[in-house]
């Protein structure tokens, strides 16, 4: 009796949360409230009102092939995905997420029903306060999504394009839907618009430039000779038009909605849902690896926090070591499993770092980061960087000599011409600035994605919409996939669409054509 | 915060998403359903399918940098040995430095696109291959009877139904992990309380012993009280399920006049009759058996490799068959004990001396131990025109005909394309119909 009564005091059981790896509604609330006061009393992190939602594994299934989203428009894409995935998952060949969060306000965060109870502590305070305090803060998804009204939206858009089917058939709208996913990626605004002058700004600006020209109107200009017209110079008028297009637009889906002269409204509808959900998703596409760092960091603060009040067992911990430890699991560039940076492991590690530097910074720290180091607000800084960076700025500014050394991260120089790589920089005094730029330009979509424009459109004869793809570093775009995406431009288009790919010095590399398919 | 338990919630929300894929890969679907009927087994046609669709078909393009040419830059993690300036040679076969991201030269993969049809979407494409009228397909398709059986044990259900013996396992595991004291512990702590109470004259230190075992004996009855000895947790239930009908057992033949005569044409059409009365046959009975005899100038059992795939030269005496049969029937198939179908296929063609053997055989002899008995006369497309009509029938059609205008499990059909093997079944089906 009395040695029993020993151990059960260094961890009374009439503290922990759950006992077993059962859950149920009752341990689920009370898990969760003392999370939440971890997180918002201790944390200071400041989400979305959450709301669980438990769901079964086919559930799960379901939900990942429309990207996750609780309602979605039907498409079949989304039923290859669920193909696919259902294949994956039957033969065991891949397991399913424990968990789904929702950038929504109230934020959803699915949760699975065969997750153990301390797998559900885990991913509540993963998805339900990392996550969620992330998207709740970081300037991107404040300034480009709308998580009051996201739901609302896709149930119009639902609704919208179950309408535009009972309509105009499944095929039609198909049609337009299939063509507008094919150019999603580069349907974002990278940067906000400038405000378009009203209509009586624009009149106002009109009635002033007549009066100048009244004002400064002098006769012998008329006297002078004029210039002959040249064929390939641009004139004022195309100027005129191409400024009043907005050209170049980077936006493709936006351009085409605006201005394509064969969609009818309800298609230019169509194009516009995929477009506003190809923008609201872009936030999520630039802060991948902080946004997983910031989740990872919190519940792994908060699974220990836990633990040192004694509010779940030393089974419940192991069981949470051992997920993390495969969570941010790292294999070297010449393991078998290497696939690239875990963003997760790069996350979290950062922000370890982050936390590091703010408590415990040696020299090194203080001249490189002189204004976070020592300064002992580990969750001050952090949220600072939360909400004001993305992946690319946040590792131009956070990553430290001493995070590159750890990882042995090195910088690999690929020219299709060489016979061999050049090792450029690594981990050492010389490469940290060159390994640093490189793995942010790495994380950048906009060095990512290809670069390409609406350049130019043939108002007066052909109606041809020429875009153009500025190569970076040389490097071309895939032949196969432009040409069938060229394809549903110029459906989208309704008349024939070039696309030109240029080189240093203006050079024109490449030249696809596309005519529109009836 | 709000949990919600969505579990409930109807799932196959992706349902729709995955016909509307499988329609835009219908033509290839299709191409493997009809490859199935050619390669399948009769027996195995019931289940999946599984099904590669192109890439091209279902790729859904972007712009994208092209995996070659150009300059690049990568950064990777668990630098072990390198300098700057250190060189690697590249990986044979090119490939640009991105070994993170492609798997194949063009960031496109080649593989195919592979899936399983559900049985459901299986036979759909295959009835509608078979080009069967719809009520047809529902009755092909419908759930048999079920019976319910045992099946394991569940931790709810109706008391009548409680198990005993795994109920008290799952108490006796509770309350040995969770320290319920046994009556004999408490026991033990009693007597000696008594001991104590019994002597008149305790020391100090017995004395102090005394109250340490009551409140010992207090805290284990305590205990004792709130673990419960059968807790609803532990309660487990006998489970049933209701499990298809096991029914009486068929064997079907299939009869094949495989001379020279019949073409690959005619053998195909042949085999989806087969396949066919496989399917309603199977539906019907929990057990099918399928016996193949084929023949030419004597008849022999195959199996089904056999049966469709090798030509053989020699003259044509359908008798042989029919005799083969009755063999057969009389060695393994006791009448009480199996019902009996036959399927025969033909050109028609016969020794003309054979014709009274055929129809007294199959008058006396095969028809009354028959259930259904069904003949197709399968005419090659280039000759459909000209074989028409009655008049032109073949020797052994004119022979049958005597028989079928006699009796009623006898049905007969020339079949010049897909379209009209299906109208054989009609009287089986009809019949059936009856009977249920």
């Amino acid at each position: 009796m009395s040695d029993r009564s020993a151990i059960a005091g260094a961890r009374p059981e009439s503290a922990l949360l759950f006992k077993t790896g059962e859950w149920n509604f009752d341990t689920l609330k009370r898990t969760f409230d003392a999370i939440e006061n971890i997180a918002i009393n201790e944390l200071g992190l400041d989400p979305y009102p959450v709301q669980v939602e438990m769901i079964s594994s086919e559930q799960m299934l379901d939900a990942y092939s429309s990207i996750g989203m609780p309602v979605f428009y039907h498409h079949w894409s989304f039923g290859k995905r669920f193909t696919r995935d259902e294949t994956m998952y039957r033969k065991g060949y891949s397991g399913l997420a424990y968990e789904i969060v929702i950038n929504s306000n109230p934020c959803i965060c699915y949760v699975m029903e065969e997750n153990t109870m301390t797998m559900q502590a885990l991913v509540m305070a993963h998805a339900a306060f990392g996550h969620n305090h992330f998207f709740k803060n970081n300037y991107l998804f404040k300034e480009w999504t709308d998580a009051d009204g996201i739901l609302d939206y896709l149930n119009f858009a639902k609704s919208y394009v179950a309408r535009c089917e009972e309509q105009h058939g499944i095929a039609a709208v198909e049609r337009i839907l299939d063509a507008a996913h094919a150019l999603m990626d580069h349907s974002v605004n990278r940067y906000g618009r400038r405000p378009r002058p009203s209509f009586a700004a624009e009149k106002k600006r009109a009635e002033e430039r007549l009066e100048h020209q009244r004002t400064t109107y002098n006769d012998l200009w008329r006297t002078l000779p004029r210039k002959p017209k040249s064929e390939s110079a641009i004139t004022p008028e195309m100027e005129h038009a191409r400024r009043k297009l907005g050209l170049p637009e980077e936006n493709l889906l936006y351009f085409i909605e605006k201005f394509s002269p064969a969609l009818k409204d309800w298609e230019r509808e169509l194009v516009r849902i995929v477009r506003n959900i190809a923008q609201y998703f872009y936030p999520q596409k630039q802060t991948k690896m902080m946004n997983e760092g910031c989740a990872t960091y919190v519940h792994y603060r908060i699974m220990n926090r836990l633990y040192d009040l004694g509010k779940i067992s030393e089974g419940s911990m192991l069981e949470f070591l051992s997920s993390q430890a495969n969570v941010v699991f790292q294999p070297d560039f010449d393991d078998r499993r290497y696939s690239g940076l875990n963003p997760y492991a790069l996350g979290f590690e950062m922000m370890r770092d982050i936390e590091r530097i703010v408590t415990d910074p040696t020299d090194e720290d203080r001249a490189y980061l002189p204004e976070i180091a020592g300064t002992g607000d580990v969750m001050g800084t952090l949220k600072t960087v939360w909400a004001n960076f993305r992946d690319d700025s946040c590792i131009a500014q956070y990553l430290s000599p001493n995070l590159m050394r750890k990882m042995r991260l090195f910088k690999l120089a690929d020219q299709s011409e060489a016979p061999h790589y050049l090792v450029d920089a690594i981990h050492d005094e010389r490469g940290y600035a060159r390994v640093r730029r490189a793995l942010a330009r790495q994380y950048d979509p906009g060095e990512r994605d290809p670069n390409i424009q609406v350049s130019d459109v043939d108002l007066k004869g052909s109606r041809r919409l020429v875009m153009t793809h500025q190569l970076h570093n040389d490097i071309p775009l895939s032949e196969d996939d432009s040409r069938a995406v060229l394809g549903y431009v110029a459906d989208l288009w309704g008349y024939d669409v070039q696309l030109l790919g240029i080189g240093a010095n203006d050079v024109t590399k490449y030249q696809y054509d596309a005519s529109p398919r009836i | 915060m709000n949990i919600v338990d969505r579990r409930l919630n109807p799932k196959g929300r992706s349902h729709t998403n995955r016909q509307r894929f499988i329609r835009l890969v219908r033509e290839n679907i299709k191409e493997a359903v009809v490859r199935s009927i050619k390669e399948r087994a009769l027996g195995d046609v019931d289940t999946k399918e599984v099904v590669n669709i192109p890439r091209k078909r279902i790729q859904e393009p972007r712009f994208h940098h092209s995996s070659q040419g150009g300059t690049r830059e990568h950064v990777h993690p668990g630098n072990k040995e390198f300098v700057a300036g250190d060189q690697l040679p590249k990986p044979e076969g090119g490939g640009g430095g991105g070994r993170s991201r492609e798997g194949s030269p063009d960031g496109e993969g080649e593989d195919d696109f592979r899936f399983t049809l559900s049985r459901d979407e299986y036979l759909d494409i295959l009835f509608e291959e078979l080009e069967l009228p719809d009520l047809v397909k529902t009755y092909l398709k419908e759930t048999v009877a079920f019976q319910t059986t045992r099946a394991g044990f569940t931790a709810s259900g109706s008391p009548r139904n409680i198990n005993m013996v795994r109920t008290m396992r799952h108490s006796l595991a509770r309350r040995i992990s969770l320290h319920r004291p046994t009556t004999d512990e408490l026991e033990v702590v009693a007597k000696a309380i008594a001991e104590l109470e019994g002597r008149a004259d305790r020391t100090e230190a017995e004395e102090k012993k005394l109250g340490e075992l009551r409140i010992a004996h207090a805290q284990l009855e305590r205990r004792m009280k709130r673990i419960a000895f059968i807790d609803p947790v532990d309660l487990r239930f006998n489970r049933y399920e209701p499990t298809p009908k096991p029914n009486a057992r068929a064997v079907m033949f299939c009869l094949m006049d495989v001379s020279g005569s019949m073409s690959e044409y005619m053998k195909d059409l042949a085999k989806r009759f087969f396949l066919l009365l496989h399917l309603f046959l199977s539906r019907k009975y929990e057990h099918v058996d399928v016996v193949f005899i084929r023949h030419t100038s004597e008849a022999k059992e195959v199996d089904e490799e056999t049966f469709f795939r090798s030509a053989e030269t020699g003259g044509t005496v359908v008798s042989s068959a029919l005799a083969e049969m009755k063999r057969i029937i009389e060695e393994r198939y006791p009448t009480d004990a199996w019902n009996i179908y036959a399927a025969q296929a033909s050109d028609g063609d016969n020794y003309p001396s054979d014709s009274e053997t055929c129809t007294r055989i199959l008058r006396e002899d095969l028809l009354p131990l028959c259930q259904y008995f069904a003949y197709i006369e399968v005419v090659d497309e280039r000759e459909a025109g000209m074989f028409r009509s009655e008049g032109n029938a073949s020797l052994l059609w004119r022979d049958y005909k005597t028989v079928a205008d006699v009796t009623l499990n006898f049905t007969m059909k020339r079949v010049f394309s897909k379209s009209d093997i299906f109208p054989v079944f009609h009287q089986l089906f009809a019949k059936n119909q009856k009977v249920a």
